[in-house]
């Protein structure tokens, strides 16, 4: 079978060749590529993709406008990509309507590429600088994400055209026991975030007894503030089918599941379409190109519950019951899905096999750390310049990370946290900044990789607000099945919450730690387990700022609504300007007799338009914390 | 709980009898059944939740145990414009719950309420995986990113609501 003129090879070839001339043809004129992925279209790509072909129908110019995935930049959506022959490709960022008909009439009909409003370009040339040659550039390695926001998504040929399947055949042209023995030895760790070894779980599952398998790609990413899955399934769907069905080559399973969060539509619509491509190829179906090997997929929606991410909760919830979790062992490489074999894996794990089959284990063990090889995929959010997807070498520190390819935090703030991993994650200070990004070192500092959701905090964030945030986020989650994840967790939180309002007693900070003990030791799964990490966390770093909370009623970030006010400095108020009074959704901003605005406090909401609202120039509108300030200030004011 | 007509009812059962035919009658079908009848009632009502469980041959309160175990069903009918505040971690830290308090003031509803004339429904959810254009309102399909008080009423101003300004009737006279 590993003759290259097999008839697997020759069938493959042909495909390739085919996809290969439909690429080249759509690369000989001019291309312009659009985000629009879920984040893109939030901020109006479909709007600029109308907009674009419009204009070039006007024209009459010979243009294709593809719909392309996610690019990475989402601080800078809508984005626009044009690679005309002659010129580097571009990438346009911020594009509005305009200025996507100035890149047609300029840049397509004319031959000035419209610098002003480009990004960078894609590749290092003469004209303009390009990504890599910006300090995010030395830091960031796209290695999942290298075909991401430049092939059509629902284009099996743009995928095929990169490459795209090669591993698959490979794979059928070894054993399935070589296939598991690479994987094995590539070291590659479940990227769900347990970091679990996947060549093991593969392992386990081929060796378990029992006719029928089943591998399932576990794409419920239930994480508040984690968006990578998603991005990836939008942007690039086959890659993550051609690791499932050589995962399922290699266990000896015939069919796979996709369990996609129902909360996602357009990465169900996209795997949906993807699988329904390469079936037609005969790339899924019976007897893969010939080689005997069949493999069917199907897409189950998640209906929205966290704890469905747990592979035990995830069985149960596609066996048509409530996804409660189970005890293991049994794990479910040997008793899962209706209780045969079967192989969980997470969408960056599945996205990562086809390229260490085609490239090999040691190009993959090349890339980040011993422990943990290869690439980090994050979801940079929250108080960062440069929000979007980041992928970087295992090991690469937190530093370089937020600073160096996220330009830090905005508005000239200071750095306060970063939160790692979600719900089941820890927030880490400015002395953890130099720490190494990886499974092992993570854990240790009281974080964890987690699925990879990586929210940057601020000077303004409370840091016993973001543990009540999350606690409220497990407490809700929770299934109920433990008692101490069911009641202990609603403890906590009401502790939180009590603390935030300033009714904390000092005495609750013990007793919030002992509980989270109680909870980690009490639980079944992960969900559970994990809970009380973000409390425990704030607590080894940011002990002084639940003390302000419980001592002073005061909230040094300024950011527990029950503990702050707003107001308005008299002196550096500009008596003829309204911007406060319109923005304030309740009228509580009056104007006084000297025409000053005054804000109301029996009506103020606190919701932060006045702030927002005060020219830069004023900057009149403070929060104070505790309230009470508010009426010394008032006082001190004098008679007026 | 919302009095459904006899209408409604027997659309419901209907809903649910032709979304059990194209599935295996397993329960491992049970899960799709429920979301392709909520896709087409935008909810899943009781008498659906009968209908199917006799279909499947699984006890009617095994189904009501899955519909309300997952957060994605609905027992209520909801608003013709369905309004999901995000609260993910990026929303939440960028002002998710005052957009969400926003909504509330303005339609006068809390969480998982329905305005009176069925026009508005109103949700939290945990996450729509927009974190970079935080804080987020998802209207029906429709992502809004980087909500603000103003944008709210903007966004009411355009479904044609009259948006009442002030939280009390009669604002204070200064």
């Amino acid at each position: 079978m590993r003759d290259s003129n097999s008839p697997l090879q020759q069938k493959f070839a042909a495909l390739k060749r085919r996809a290969r001339e439909a690429w080249e043809a759509l690369r000989k004129g001019p291309l312009v590529l659009v985000g629009a992925a879920t984040c893109g279209r939030a901020a109006g790509a479909l709007e600029v993709l109308k907009v674009l072909e419009e204009e070039i129908r006007k024209q009459g110019l010979d243009a294709r406008v593809v719909e392309v995935g996610c690019m990475g930049h989402c601080y800078a959506e809508p984005l626009v990509v044009i690679a005309k022959p002659g010129f580097p490709s571009i990438c346009y960022g911020y594009v509005t309507e305009g200025i996507a008909r100035r890149l047609v009439q300029d840049f397509l009909g004319g031959d000035d590429p419209c610098l002003e409003f480009a990004l960078a370009a894609l590749e290092p040339n003469e004209l303009v600088p390009a990504f890599s040659d910006f300090p995010r550039g030395q830091v960031e390695r796209a290695v999942l994400l290298e075909k991401c926001g430049l092939i059509d998504p629902q284009d099996i040929n743009h995928y095929l055209a990169l490459g795209g399947y090669g591993a698959l055949v490979k794979a059928l042209s070894l054993s399935p026991e070589e296939v598991v023995a690479e994987i094995k030895a590539s070291g590659l760790r479940g990227r769900g975030g347990a970091g679990f070894p996947t060549g093991k779980k593969w392992e386990a599952c081929r060796l378990a007894p029992g006719e029928e398998k089943y591998v399932i790609c576990n794409a419920d990413e239930g994480d508040p503030g984690a968006f990578m899955d998603r991005t990836i399934l939008e942007s690039n769907p086959h890659q993550v089918l051609e690791g499932l069905a050589i995962a399922a080559y290699a266990v000896g399973a015939r069919r796979g599941f996709f369990y996609v969060r129902a909360e996602y539509p357009l990465a169900v619509e996209r795997v949906k379409a993807a699988v329904r491509d390469a079936r037609a190829a005969g790339l899924l179906g019976p007897d893969i190109l010939g080689s005997g090997f069949d493999f069917e997929v199907e897409v189950f929606q998640g209906s929205g519950a966290f704890v469905c991410g747990e592979e035990t909760a995830l069985i149960a919830s596609m066996e048509g019951r409530p996804g409660l979790p189970r005890h293991r062992p049994p794990y479910p490489a040997e008793k899962g899905l209706w209780g045969r074999p079967t192989v969980i894996n997470n969408v960056k794990t599945l996205a990562y096999v086809p390229l260490i089959v085609e490239r090999g284990a040691a190009w993959f063990r090349g890339i980040g750390t011993p422990q943990s090889p290869g690439t980090a995929v994050f979801a940079l959010a929250g108080k960062v310049v440069n929000t979007g997807l980041v992928e970087v070498p295992m090991g690469t520190t937190l530093r370089q990370l937020i600073f160096g390819v996220g330009s830090g935090v905005p508005k000239g703030k200071a750095f306060k946290a970063v939160q790692i991993g979600g719900p089941s994650g820890g927030c880490l200070p400015v002395s953890c900044l130099d720490l190494p990004v990886d499974f092992d070192s993570l854990a240790q500092a009281g974080a964890m990789m987690g699925s990879g959701g990586m929210v940057v905090l601020d000077e303004d964030d409370c840091m016993v607000e973001v543990a009540r945030f999350f606690l409220d986020f497990t407490q809700k989650e929770s299934c109920g099945k433990c008692t101490m994840c069911r009641l202990g967790t609603r403890q906590m939180l009401e502790i939180l919450e009590s603390i935030t309002r300033g009714e904390g007693r000092p005495e609750d900070l013990e007793l919030l730690l002992e509980l989270a003990e109680d909870v980690q030791a009490g639980s079944l799964c992960g969900l559970g387990r994990t809970a009380p990490n973000p409390v425990l966390s704030t607590l080894r770093y940011f002990r002084e700022e639940y003390e302000a909370h419980i001592k002073e009623r005061r909230c040094p970030a300024k950011m527990c609504q029950a503990l702050i006010a707003y107001y308005i400095l008299p002196e550096k108020c500009e008596r003829s300007c309204d911007a406060c009074v319109g923005s304030c959704p309740v009228e509580a901003i009056f104007t006084n007799e000297d025409r000053l605005k005054v804000i109301d406090q029996q009506k103020c909401v606190k919701c932060n338009s006045c702030m927002e609202a005060c020219p830069p120039q004023y900057k009149a509108v403070i929060k104070l914390s505790p309230p009470e300030l508010v009426r010394e200030l008032e006082r001190k004011g004098g008679a007026k | 709980m919302v009095l459904l007509t006899e209408e409604e009812k027997r659309a419901a059962r209907e809903a649910a009898g032709s979304a059990v035919r194209g599935f295996p009658r397993s329960r491992g079908s049970l899960v799709p059944i429920l979301q392709k009848i909520q896709e087409k009632l935008g909810y899943v009502p009781l008498e659906a939740m009968e209908e199917v469980a006799g279909q499947l041959g699984i006890p009617p309160v095994d189904v009501y145990g899955v519909v309300t175990f997952y957060n994605q069903f609905r027992l209520t009918p909801p608003g013709r414009r369905q309004i999901k505040v995000c609260l993910g971690t990026a929303c939440h830290m960028k002002g998710g719950t005052v957009i969400l308090d926003c909504w509330k003031r303005r339609l006068g509803i809390e969480v998982g309420g329905v305005t009176p004339d069925r026009e508005f429904s109103l949700e939290r959810v945990a996450c729509v995986g927009c974190c970079s254009m935080a804080p987020v309102t998802v209207i029906n399909d429709e992502v809004h990113g980087r909500v603000t008080p103003t944008r709210v009423d903007g966004l009411l101003f355009s479904f044609g609501v009259k948006v009442k300004k002030g939280r009390q009737e009669e604002g204070e006279v200064n």
